[in-house]
């Protein structure tokens, strides 16, 4: 088990690798760059040799290899440069609004598997049932709606709601707060985003936990636990769930890792400053250190989660086993 | 004194796209306490569904009991509530399946198997459901037991498996254990040590077995008593011997031919059953086996022979069952 833990830690090294040439090599092929984009974004004339003197001063001009040279060796000094576009410190930068990602993430996580597993469950136990075909419904209706949709729903039932019952409208609170700072302000700002994005991470997982179930409940060793008089309730508990949660575990992890880069719109509907959102106009402003520090960032968090899917495979099922 | 198990005119039916499926259909037989009765067949004859049907574990809604009565301890199981018919599986009757491979859980330890129902029906602590799985594993001939309990199925051989599900049958005491198809998954020289460990087990506990098998081998060896079926219906029963040496249906007899045996000259051919078993949706008014027995008269297509006693306990269901046997088999 620790070799096996060790040799995926060092098995990480190469995948960050690639990602980090793919990266660099992909930004650099579009057109244009931060310097075009600062000084003639507007549309405006903008002067060459203003754009060579700002390309000098960022290293633009410098070969490839010494740019990608810099970009690789910022890692082992701790620094992960300077934002092309505001100049400020990238690490900062991702700090702020990494936190909140992070948060919101959790949060829409837990909701889900909160939602997912018992609904699944249900649904698969009374398979064809006004239960079953109710939770059907509810997972259809999850994936079909867009989760920036759902929030401007939220946000506009809230203000109707609120308007109509204490007579002033309330919306959630667009200032982010550190959870530990003021944990309602915070939570009170979050929850609806994290609801809105864990509705439809919680209908696809309640389908996977549904269909994953429905076919466990087929297996010989189910029929055995009924052959042994056992209640109904424990072999869905301890005979069936566990075997059916390994592509559930699989489901909430790939979604884990999108929430944690992939939420641009839904950041926007609720004016959250989020990683999504910094990674969009990183990418619009053609500034290639911080898009590249994003990639890197997404990619760590997907191979976080897949190496930490993985142990939760072995710890399910024990016939796997890591060696 | 009544028997410990009487099936009576048990009808057991399957709804598909194609049509009914009579899968069991009028059978009736009745299991002595710790006496060992065989269920003889070709796959799809009816065998495993009459032992699912008495625990009632046929797989609904497609399946579905629909006539008859399964007297256990001459309480009828059908008459029963899910939660009655809980507390009689497992406990007073248990049953082994058929796939060791399959029929254990793969993510639970074998301890967590055979203890959960020690807890489930007997009013038991951790410690003693612990100690008595132990013990019954060392029953079943599992050896380093108290470490086996913290093994998976997959660290087990197939036949070590088959042992752990009989230990799960017995640990409660059964009354009656149903065991469908115990080796067909197993290698041959493991059958036999399963065979002989229940055999020997059931003995010596007094319990009630029926065996399901298509083997007739080990019919002769381990069964008091053999009912042998062909699409849905018991069509020849009587004692092992009996069935063995002096068959009275073309049937049984047609599986006696096909396979080998010691006291055959040596150079016979095996003479197979010829043709298929039948589609059970579309069976007509006439005997199930007639399209393939080389005994059958006009009055075959027109009437379903009865199960009648032929030969004091010997029952047979063959308008010609006076010319089927042994003489015949000779002759030929």
């Amino acid at each position: 088990m620790y070799k096996y833990v060790v040799n995926r830690v060092l098995l990480m090294i190469p995948t960050l690798l690639g990602a980090a040439v793919l990266v660099f090599l992909v930004l650099r092929l579009a057109p244009g760059d931060v310097c075009e984009m600062r000084m003639a974004g507007t549309g405006l004339f903008a002067d060459p040799e203003a754009i060579a003197i700002c390309q000098d001063n960022l290293g633009l001009n410098d070969p490839k290899i010494v740019q990608f040279g810099r970009f690789i060796g910022g890692y082992f000094t701790a620094d992960l440069g300077i934002s092309m576009w505001t100049a400020q410190p990238i690490s900062h930068e991702i700090e702020v609004r990494f936190k909140l990602s992070l948060q919101l993430a959790l949060m829409a996580t837990f909701l889900s598997v909160l939602i997912a597993i018992p609904l699944g469950t249900i649904s698969a136990v009374k398979q064809n049932t006004w239960m079953d075909y109710a939770v059907r419904t509810f997972s259809i209706a999850g994936i079909a709606m867009p989760s920036f949709w759902l929030g401007i729903l939220i946000i506009l039932g809230l203000l109707i709601s609120t308007q109509a019952w204490f007579g002033t409208p309330w919306m959630p609170p667009i200032y982010y707060v550190p959870l530990f700072e003021d944990p309602m302000g915070n939570l009170s700002q979050l929850i609806w985003p994290a609801l809105a994005t864990g509705y439809r991470y919680a209908a696809v997982s309640t389908r996977m936990t549904r269909s994953a179930l429905l076919e466990v409940l087929r297996e010989d060793y189910i029929r055995t636990a009924h052959a042994k008089g056992l209640l109904e309730k424990l072999i869905i508990r301890r005979h069936a769930l566990k075997n059916a949660m390994l592509p559930v575990v699989t489901v909430i992890g790939i979604e884990f890792a999108f929430l944690m880069g992939g939420l641009v719109v839904t950041e926007q509907v609720f004016n959250l400053n989020g990683l999504g959102k910094l990674f969009v106009e990183a990418v619009l402003n053609h500034d290639y250190n911080m898009t590249q520090q994003l990639v890197m960032l997404v990619a760590l968090i997907f191979i976080i989660t897949n190496f930490l899917v993985d142990l939760l495979y072995a710890w399910l099922d024990p016939r796997i086993r890591y060696a | 004194m009544t028997a410990l198990l009487q099936i009576q005119d048990l009808k057991t039916q399957f709804s598909t796209s194609s049509g009914t499926v009579k899968a069991v259909d009028g059978v009736t037989y009745d299991v002595e306490e710790g006496e060992t009765v065989a269920v003889v067949g070709e796959s799809g004859c009816g065998k495993s569904v009459t032992a699912l049907s008495i625990m009632r574990l046929v797989a609904e809604p497609a399946g579905k009991i629909v006539g008859g009565k399964i007297l256990f301890q001459d309480i009828n199981l059908l008459d029963l509530d899910i939660e009655e018919m809980r507390n009689i599986r497992g406990k007073d009757i248990a049953m082994v399946f058929q796939e060791p491979m399959t029929s254990l859980n793969p993510v639970l330890t074998i301890g967590m198997q055979l203890m959960e129902t020690l807890q489930q029906h007997l009013d038991v602590d951790e410690t003693a459901a612990q100690a008595r799985a132990v013990e019954l594993l060392g029953l079943v001939g599992i050896s380093d037991a108290e470490r086996r309990l913290a093994q998976y199925p997959h660290n087990l051989s197939g036949g070590m498996r088959q042992r752990v599900m009989i230990a799960m049958a017995l640990s409660c005491e059964p009354k009656l254990i149903i065991a469908d198809e115990p080796t067909t998954a197993l290698d041959v020289t493991i059958q036999a040590q399963i065979l002989e460990l229940m055999k020997d087990l059931t003995r010596r506990l007094g319990v009630a077995l029926i065996i399901i098998t298509h083997n007739l081998g080990v019919v002769a060896r381990y069964a008091n008593r053999v009912n042998v079926m062909y699409a849905g219906k018991i069509i020849e029963r009587g004692n092992a011997r009996e069935i063995y040496h002096n068959p009275k249906h073309p049937y049984t007899l047609g599986l006696l031919r096909s396979v080998p045996r010691l006291d055959q000259p040596r150079g016979e051919r095996l003479v197979p059953i010829v043709g298929h078993p039948p589609d059970l949706t579309r069976l007509d008014g006439g005997c199930a086996f007639r399209p393939r027995c080389t005994f059958a008269v006009d009055r075959c297509a027109r009437e379903i022979p009865p199960l009648v006693d032929v030969d004091g306990g010997h029952l047979s269901a063959c308008w010609e069952h006076e010319n089927v046997g042994l003489n015949v088999r000779k002759a030929s």
